[in-house]
């Protein structure tokens, strides 16, 4: 039995967005250099601001000398990487050392495409969306250009011809499309009740409540992946100072190494950009404030204010993060991402999905459903905890059985200084008994203290 | 105008930010040239000698790719799936439990066999 709309194909009446596409040219370069200038100017506070909170959190005080409180700080920074040598490694691949950087970068700007910043403005008598453009797939465009930006770090960790940068680089992939998957199974959630891909259709989704509120696990799992995704601290192996002395840019030196840096704060910004847009409402105005004055804040450039705000809370909770956690060993990270948040997630959108058609469909009422939810979250709990008794009982009695050879071996060490082979089995002699103590205690004498 | 047409302008600008950086790069920095800089960097030691393109690397990493693999293109089904959820009802629901079923079946397999592991 097949319903019949979907044998009536659905004909997509949002292939044509009214307001995206009609700009003249000289709006669409504006907004281009706008939002370029913006990410640009925006990273450099990131960066000055990060140092100055974590040097707070530590009791320090952090850069306060070039320009008020020391903001210029990061634009300085990149001045004076201009001026260092730019290092070539002899054992590189040059012309894929060369182009690495520039592939890492790239895609970071252009996931800010599709965010959208504000509602309808007028700038300079045309009236415009706050956004550079928008296509009914826009949040797949997001993710597609996303995974662009891991070319850039394998490149660069392979074309160095170094130990170091290699191993920082096979993390960092390996870790980048682990929590992608995460990342892309909390985004369901969001389709699920926008309907839509469209990053403007999800915002005006969101408009009596926002979906971080009604889609709670999906905001922590996605709040959670985009930390992996952007290799930062708790989950900052690839770049591990202790063991890879900086991961996947060691060799790499001068403005080359500026833009890795510069990818990694324009990754932050867009994602941070990506959650506000897809949990939290957006350019629309927080709960209390959007009453006032019938949606008055919620109207002209007053969004760009609260979609700035709502991004910064994101930027501050990384420097939070980075200021508060250690680092995740990579064993616990991977496990993490693959037995914790995939399943998680799928078993969120399932609950979410079921929830939802069947309220549609069977008309059942929200109690039921409810409690039917709630049961079989109850029962996959209870399965896993049976099944992590079972092995914990699996190892102890692993554990026990190894004590016992143990044990066993213990009683034949003194005629054998080796264990027995598996199978073997060692006698015990009485005529050893007599001439080996001697000898070990011999031994003993010409420790390494003699 | 065509909806793409910005992101093209956008690429042209930060491509040519990019690749203005780098080409700058070698040309305001110093030159001066020392044999044991240009070495890989090994903390002091002499650099382990890495055969380009015929490195190896532990197998976990072609696993995880793999997984990755899967579980993607389990994400390009689910997203129209979200998108149209209540087109399709419970037909939808149910194709998409069982496909869901398959993959878990498969997810819980690897899990057995320790193949999400990491040691």
């Amino acid at each position: 039995m097949i319903p019949s709309s979907v044998l009536a194909a659905p004909v997509v009446t949002s292939t044509e967005f009214p307001p995206f596409g009609q700009d003249p040219w000289w709006l669409v370069v504006l907004k281009v250099v706008a939002i370029f200038g913006g990410v640009v100017v925006l990273v450099l506070l990131t960066i000055w601001g990060e140092r100055r909170v974590v040097a707070r959190m530590q009791s320090r005080l952090g850069p306060n000398r070039v320009g008020p409180f020391g903001v210029l700080q990061g634009l300085m920074d990149g001045i004076k990487l201009a001026l260092k040598e730019d290092i070539m490694p002899t054992a590189a691949d040059k012309a894929v050392f060369f182009v690495a950087p520039i592939i890492s970068v790239v895609p970071a700007f252009l996931a800010l495409a599709v965010i959208p910043f504000g509602p309808e403005v007028s700038i300079f008598g045309t009236r415009t969306p706050l956004q550079l453009t928008d296509f009914p797939v826009s949040v797949l465009y997001v993710l597609a250009v996303a995974s662009i930006g891991i070319y850039g770090i394998v490149f660069a960790g392979w074309s160095s011809g170094s130990t170091y940068p290699l191993l920082g680089s096979l993390r960092s992939t390996a870790q980048m499309i682990s929590y992608e998957i995460a990342m892309g199974l909390a985004f369901v959630g969001v389709f699920l009740y926008a309907g839509s891909l469209s990053t403007s259709e999800i915002v005006s989704a969101q408009q009596p409540i926002w979906f971080a509120v009604i889609l709670l696990p999906s905001f922590v799992i996605y709040v959670t992946a985009m930390v992996g995704e952007t290799n930062r601290a708790p989950f900052d192996l690839p770049e591990a100072e202790g063991e890879l002395v900086a991961g996947f840019h060691t060799e790499y030196s001068s403005l080359k190494f500026a833009l890795f840096f510069l990818a990694e704060y324009v990754n932050m910004v867009t994602v941070s950009a990506l959650a506000t847009t897809l949990f939290l409402g957006g350019w629309q105005a927080p709960w209390p404030l959007s009453t006032i004055g019938d949606g008055m804040l919620n109207q002209g450039w007053w969004g760009l204010l609260w979609f700035l705000a709502k991004v910064c809370l994101f930027l501050f909770l990384f420097i939070w993060l980075r200021g508060t956690l250690p680092r995740f060993r990579y064993d616990q990270f991977m496990k993490f991402g693959w037995k914790v948040l995939i399943p998680a997630s799928l078993g969120w959108i399932i609950l979410v999905a079921g929830f939802r058609v069947l309220r549609n469909e069977v008309e059942a009422d929200a109690v039921t459903l409810t409690v039917i939810a709630v049961v079989a979250v109850v029962v996959v709990f209870a399965i896993s905890w049976l099944a992590e008794l079972a092995r914990e009982r699996r190892r102890a009695r692993e554990e026990a059985l190894l004590q016992a050879e143990e044990a066993q071996w213990a009683e034949t060490r003194q005629t054998h200084p080796v264990p027995p082979m598996p199978g073997e089995r060692f006698e015990y002699t009485p005529r050893a008994r007599q001439t080996v103590p001697s000898a070990l205690a011999g031994d003993d004498e010409e420790g390494p203290g003699a | 105008m065509n909806v793409y047409t910005p992101i093209l302008v956008l690429g042209i600008l930060a491509f040519g930010f990019a690749l203005f950086s780098v080409v700058v790069a070698g040309i305001t920095g110093p030159k001066r040239y020392n044999r044991a800089r240009l070495d890989a960097y090994e903390c002091g030691i002499q650099p382990t000698p890495q055969p380009m393109g015929g490195g190896r690397f532990p197998v976990k990493y072609y696993l995880v790719a793999m997984s990755f693999i899967i579980f993607d293109i389990e994400l390009v089904f689910l997203y129209p799936w979200a998108v149209m959820v209540d087109d399709l009802g419970l037909f939808g629901l149910v194709a998409m439990l069982v496909f869901l079923t398959n993959l878990i079946v498969v997810y819980a397999y690897e899990w057995a066999r320790g193949g999400l592991e990491w040691d």
